[in-house]
């Protein structure tokens, strides 16, 4: 399985996380589900619907620690009986993103992707573009750029 | 005494050997600190994580080997050493020592400390 990025910055800090922590699949996302890069997604429409779900657990999370009145939470994990599921935000010179990230039980475990998650969120601050002002964003846009991302993410 | 307590307790034994910079309880299946007693600038998190990805693999390699279950390991390298002793429940009793340490005495310390916290 390749790991794909739309944004090129991405690129060494996730393959590093996938090779060290032993994961299966990894998506790493704007808050909005809008794809950067990925690891191990044979689909865009699988591709499509995690980014989407992911972004919504962590808008979910996010809205319940407020009314909880406490600072967002670190980190979300679910553990199956096969996979665990972890999704984490990062905060980088881009904004902040979101990592959805899934391993297999007998490869890895909560605790390694964790460790590596670190570095992984260290990595891409470090490699991250300097914060600019937003552009506008156009509807018309917006249909040619994500078949443009999922081109990328796919390498078509 | 607490299941906290008798935790705590187990693992200062443990580190109660001369040479042991501190010991762990590390739950097995997922790598995450359960309990420890660390000297400072052990990073427990990360040794907990690795020791138990390490135990996993080993203890699969020791089944295929036809060897039954894993009782100890001994990681030793030139500035240190990893030792592991698995409990009956899953969780893993992890002590991190100096190179030259008592390895025989830090055994002994490791598996009462398993067999107290079954």
């Amino acid at each position: 399985m390749t790991t794909r990025a739309v944004e090129a910055w991405t690129l060494e800090p996730l393959a590093a996380f996938v090779k060290e922590a032993g994961v299966r699949l990894v998506l790493l996302m704007t808050s909005a589900g809008q794809v950067l890069a990925q690891h191990g997604f044979a689909r865009a429409v699988d591709v499509m619907s995690a980014a989407a779900l992911g972004a919504a657990i962590m808008a979910t999370t996010e809205e319940l620690a407020r009314q909880l009145g406490q600072p967002p939470f670190a980190a979300v994990h679910h553990q199956g009986e096969r996979r665990g599921i972890f999704l984490a935000s990062v905060a980088t010179g881009r904004g902040p993103l979101v990592a959805l990230v899934v391993y297999d039980l007998d490869v890895s475990s909560l605790g390694l992707v964790q460790l590596f998650f670190e570095q992984l969120a260290a990595d891409l601050a470090a490699a991250s573009p300097k914060p600019s002002a937003p552009g506008r964003v156009l509807a018309a846009d917006f249909e040619r750029e994500l078949r443009e991302s999922l081109n990328a993410l796919f390498g078509r | 005494m607490t299941a906290t307590a008798e935790m705590r307790r187990a693992l200062e034994l443990v580190t109660r050997v001369r040479g042991v910079r501190g010991a762990m309880l590390v739950s097995g299946d997922d790598g995450l600190v359960v309990a420890e007693h660390l000297m400072e600038g052990l990073k427990g998190p990360a040794v907990a994580a690795l020791a138990a990805s390490l135990a996993g693999r080993l203890g699969r390699a020791m089944e295929a080997a036809g060897a039954g279950p894993s009782v100890f390991w001994h990681l030793q390298a030139s500035d240190g050493a990893l030792l592991v002793v698995p409990t009956a429940s899953g969780m893993l009793v992890v002590a991190v020592a100096e190179a030259d340490v008592n390895v025989g005495l830090v055994r002994l310390e490791l598996l009462r400390a398993a067999e107290a916290l079954g």
